[in-house]
């Protein structure tokens, strides 16, 4: 219903804007690793030098939580309202994208929430939470290559994911990957295997961990449960 | 994840790197930029960009430089895709897909020959 109503109120926008909002459309976005790297572009547009991404599946609260957290340049107040609400003011001296009102759509429609806390000239904070096992929650998609395309796309950003399914844990961090490459691009081939095989594995590793703990984990609530 | 192992391996590719930068005369370096707007990414800007690099590491490309920016202005023909190879102008393509990033990557990138049919622009 929501995304409908965006349809109308956004009937003039461009077509990129509605062709988000038509779910018959094949271009939109249908992973949640999509919406990452959407709200991971708006840092870098803020100017962020250093931006972490976490993804926390909660296999025991049956929660998926997502945030990216930058040093960019912050948001007021009425950028900060206007980014999360388009609607709720008139004033349109500064064009706002839908990516992260369609994020809250989504995360609204699946039991769950989305908030932002930015300060002006620190930086600026989104979280986004879902019911896991909600039959409306859009994949989380490839992670792995939200995260290559952003530490390949942006070098001089430092990307640090923190990725966790149940007790599995995976971190990566592009820092210490571009001081022991020195001056050698990370375009470089090999450095391109290098990275995407390192954020492939970690994350499939993490999610088939979690799967083997996770039979385990029902296993003993339902001892927990008789 | 084995952090001391998997840095030695990247200062082992470094080393090669350098190697092979001095051992060959580079043509003219090649820039690629991928737009990834909103706009660009609800049209598969990653997939194009996965493309764009997987050409790199497949057919081991050194000297070629590939970073994003956001919107440009032509939401309706993302995802976009400029490249400038060469010293010649930037030539901008659009409605990339990655069947079509991977022509240009053989044709334009490797073979020096501007794939025009999807051009949309060239200053």
């Amino acid at each position: 219903m929501k995304l409908r109503i965006l349809d109308f109120r956004f009937g003039s926008e461009e077509d990129a804007q509605s062709k988000i909002q038509n779910p018959k459309s094949k271009n939109v976005m249908r992973e949640l690793a999509l919406h990452l790297l959407d709200i991971a572009e708006n840092s870098v547009s803020a100017q962020a030098r250093h931006v972490e991404i976490g993804v926390e599946e909660d296999l025991q609260h049956d929660r998926l939580r997502l945030w990216v957290q930058d040093d960019g340049r912050g948001m007021d107040e009425d950028m900060l309202a206007r980014v999360t609400d388009p609607f709720v003011t008139s004033r349109t001296t500064r064009k706002v994208g839908l990516g992260i009102p369609l994020l809250k759509a989504a995360a609204e429609s699946c039991n769950g929430s989305l908030h932002v806390h930015s300060t002006v000239g620190r930086g600026t904070c989104l979280q986004a939470e879902f019911q896991r096992s909600h039959i409306d929650r859009m994949p989380l998609g490839d992670l792995a290559g939200t995260l290559y395309t952003l530490v390949v796309g942006w070098p001089d950003v430092r990307w640090v994911l923190h990725y966790r399914v149940g007790e599995c844990r995976f971190e990566f961090d592009s820092e210490p990957i571009k001081q022991a490459l020195g001056d050698v691009p990370l375009t470089e081939p090999t450095v391109l295997t290098f990275i995407r095989e390192s954020l492939q594995r970690g994350v499939a590793e993490c999610q088939q961990g979690a799967h083997q703990g996770a039979h385990q984990g029902a296993h003993q609530g339902a001892l927990q449960g008789g | 994840m084995p952090a001391v192992k998997s840095l030695e391996e990247l200062k082992k590719l470094r080393e090669e790197a350098i190697q092979k930068r001095n051992a060959k005369m580079t043509s003219g370096d090649v820039q690629i930029t991928v737009a990834m707007g909103t706009c660009g990414i609800a049209a598969g800007a990653r997939e194009t960009m996965r493309a764009v690099l997987d050409e790199i590491e497949a057919n081991n490309l050194a000297g070629v430089v590939v970073k994003q920016t956001g919107c440009i202005g032509m939401c309706e023909l993302e995802p976009i895709v400029m490249v400038e190879a060469g010293g010649h102008p930037k030539v901008t393509y659009g409605k990339v897909n990655p069947e079509r990033a991977r022509r240009i990557m053989k044709d334009h990138v490797m073979g020096g020959k501007v794939v025009s049919e999807y051009v949309i622009q060239s200053a």
